[in-house]
């Protein structure tokens, strides 16, 4: 069994720590296999010529996201963002502050793209040519970082590390160079419609287990189905609700809510995946493929409506670019958001009275939120400025009696990523993930010592899966974690109001 | 990677996982059990046995809640719970006891 990853000790304070150079530089993600890149369209294998292609596709990529250059260039090294990022605070490493992160670009980008860069001396200049050692550099720091958002909140200039690391990928890929778990992951849901690899007769069989399952615990009929034509709303769900813990508790909760909505809905076999690891990668054709294979769905089972469920990096792609993507919806119902997000419906149904709750049932949790990074920094939600923030937040006091925020610095805007996003919630770099959820574990400790909090809610797959697994390493255990779907599951009060 | 086991060569992918699943038997999965630690009991191989059968219908590890219901049922309902299957397999039920039933790694966001 792996060796125990050492932790530091919980104490509630967020701290600062010093430095230690190279500490995670041993850091790597397995290599995709040859038939993992080729299936995307990447070279199998590293490329002969692969320095001269990786420069020539920055170029590229340069000409064509002016934002790439416009970062490359205007860095001041104020240091704002330098002790911002969760993969510094907890490993220490320097090359996991964001603007030392973004320089293993920038020296790059010096040599090859800038005047002085490629007349001037590298020592003046900081320069660096794309050697190997910086490859090697590139491939562990830049699968260091979750494309979480948070450094560029506090940069004056707004410089976005996570389209920094997004372009590096990019590039590797472009020369061969993938990642095994984005790479895979992505053929399985191009394939089999989702990212697990669940095929249509197995997902069928856990929407019957569900069903059963409901039937047996509230004595209700409450319907979960697959590829029913003519369905109101498409629901497009991460596909970890088909199988993990506590994400399936929030999957039964989505179908509840649609149930007292006497809204007809089905899940589809083909698009059953919202993750959309094209994102991680910096693609954009892999993005579009699977986003695509949603519109498909939508138009070959007749519905009206998309209602998405909880998955945060989703979120950011569905409600920031799957217009550009995918769209137009005009063939969907025009008074609807597209997408629309499972807890827009649900508060809209609270909201209009038409959900019968009861918050006792919920008594024994003291909750909390963690805002997932990409729907905090990366999309909005609901009709009002802050959406986002304030839509799960409406939920769960509906639904809960006691509700407590963490510490305003690791919330809303400022939330703290778990960890693991980014295309990093691979067993190989656990190391990382654990020392990564400690922003977090210190302010969730915080109010759990204050405020007995025994539940934190989220609206985000892989942070349900990341923290049910590195919580415990800090002596928090895995049943804190909870979907906010979840919460809304054991209130909601079957056959209370239907059809409002 | 790969082992050996009573001169039989075992391919394995970088996680430990068994790569030609038709090569699986119980020394294997006993061998696997050992290099993770764990001492096989009767309710250990319930988990294999149900995790093998519910892989050769569906071609994917079941739900964590379909597994303890499922075990909830033979062993007893206190035993059909999500504490109870990390105590016989403390890697996560997902991922250690599929290693053991030489069942694929589960990817994903899990
Ligand atoms: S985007 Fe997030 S993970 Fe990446 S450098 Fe910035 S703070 Fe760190
Ligand atoms: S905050 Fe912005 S300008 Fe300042 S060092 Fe970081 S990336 Fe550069």
């Amino acid at each position: 069994m792996a060796a125990k990853i050492e932790t530091e000790t919980l104490t509630g304070d967020i701290n600062i720590p010093s430095i230690q150079p190279g500490a995670t530089a041993h850091y790597k993600s397995n290599p995709a296999k040859e038939d993992h890149n080729k299936f995307l369209g990447f070279p199998g294998a590293r490329v002969e010529n692969w320095r001269e292609a990786a420069v020539e596709h920055m170029g590229e990529l340069l000409g064509k996201y002016k934002s790439l250059r416009v970062f490359m260039d205007i860095c001041v090294r104020c240091g704002s963002c330098a002790d911002k990022c969760h993969y510094y605070i907890g490993t220490r490493d320097p090359n996991n502050m964001p603007v030392a992160r973004q320089e293993l670009m920038r020296k790059v980008y010096r040599k090859y793209f800038t005047p002085a860069g490629k007349l001037l001396p590298d020592s003046l200049t900081g320069a660096s040519e794309l050697t190997e050692a910086v490859m090697t550099e590139w491939y562990s720091y830049f699968h260091q970082c979750s494309q979480c958002r948070r450094c560029s909140v506090y940069c004056p200039y707004g410089i976005d590390t996570a389209e920094v690391s997004m372009a590096a990928r990019e590039i590797m890929d472009h020369v061969g160079i993938g990642q095994k778990y984005c790479n895979e992951i992505l053929g399985k849901v191009l394939k089999v419609g989702n990212n697990l690899g669940i095929e249509p007769h197995a997902l069928k069989n856990t929407l019957e287990f569900v069903e059963e399952d409901v039937k047996e615990v509230t004595g209700a009929d409450v319907r979960y189905p697959m590829d029913e034509k003519g369905a109101d709303v498409l629901l497009v769900a991460p596909s970890a609700d088909f199988f993990s813990t506590p994400h399936i508790e929030g999957f039964t909760g989505y179908g509840k809510v649609f149930h007292e909505a006497g809204v007809s809905w089905t899940v589809s076999s083909y698009a059953s995946e919202f993750a959309n690891f094209g994102m991680f990668i910096g693609n954009y054709d892999t993005m579009k493929k699977v986003a695509q294979r949603i519109r498909d769905a939508a138009l070959d089972l007749g519905v009206k409506r998309i209602v998405v469920g909880e998955c945060g990096h989703a979120w950011r792609v569905g409600y920031s670019f799957w217009n550009t993507l995918i769209g137009p919806f005009d063939f969907l119902d025009p008074k609807y958001p597209a997408p629309q997000h499972i807890c827009e419906f649900t508060l809209d149904l609270i909201r209009r009275d038409g959900l019968k709750l009861d918050k006792s049932a919920n008594d024994e949790f003291t909750v909390t939120f963690h805002d997932s990074c990409n729907v905090a920094r990366g999309s909005r939600m609901g009709d009002m400025p802050g959406g986002q923030f304030e839509v799960p937040r409406e939920i769960i006091k509906a639904v809960c009696n006691k509700y407590v925020e963490m510490d305003q610095n690791t919330i809303r805007e400022f939330t703290y990523c778990c960890g693991g996003g980014g295309g990093l919630l691979t067993d190989e770099l656990m190391d990382l993930r654990v020392k990564g959820v400690l922003p977090r574990a210190n302010a969730l400790k915080e109010v759990m010592d204050r405020h007995g909090v025994n539940t934190m809610a989220m609206i985000c797959a892989i942070c349900k899966a990341q923290f049910t697994k590195v919580l415990p390493n800090y002596g928090i255990p895995m049943e804190t974690v909870a979907s906010l779907h979840q919460l809304v599951s054991n209130a909601v009060v079957l056959g209370g109001k239907i059809g409002v | 990677m790969a082992f050996d086991l009573n001169g039989v060569t075992y391919e394995t992918d970088e996680d430990g996982y068994l790569v030609n699943l038709d090569q699986w038997n119980k020394d294997v999965a006993q061998y696997l059990a050992t290099q993770e630690g764990l001492d096989m009991t009767d309710a250990h191989w319930e988990v294999v046995d149900f995790l093998r059968e519910y892989y050769d219908e569906y071609k994917i590890a079941p739900m964590i809640r379909i597994l303890t219901k499922a075990i909830g049922q033979k062993l007893g309902k206190e035993k059909g719970n999500t504490k109870y299957l990390y105590d016989l397999y403390p890697g996560g039920p997902a991922k250690q006891a599929c290693k053991i039933a030489g069942l694929p790694k589960p990817t994903g966001c899990v």
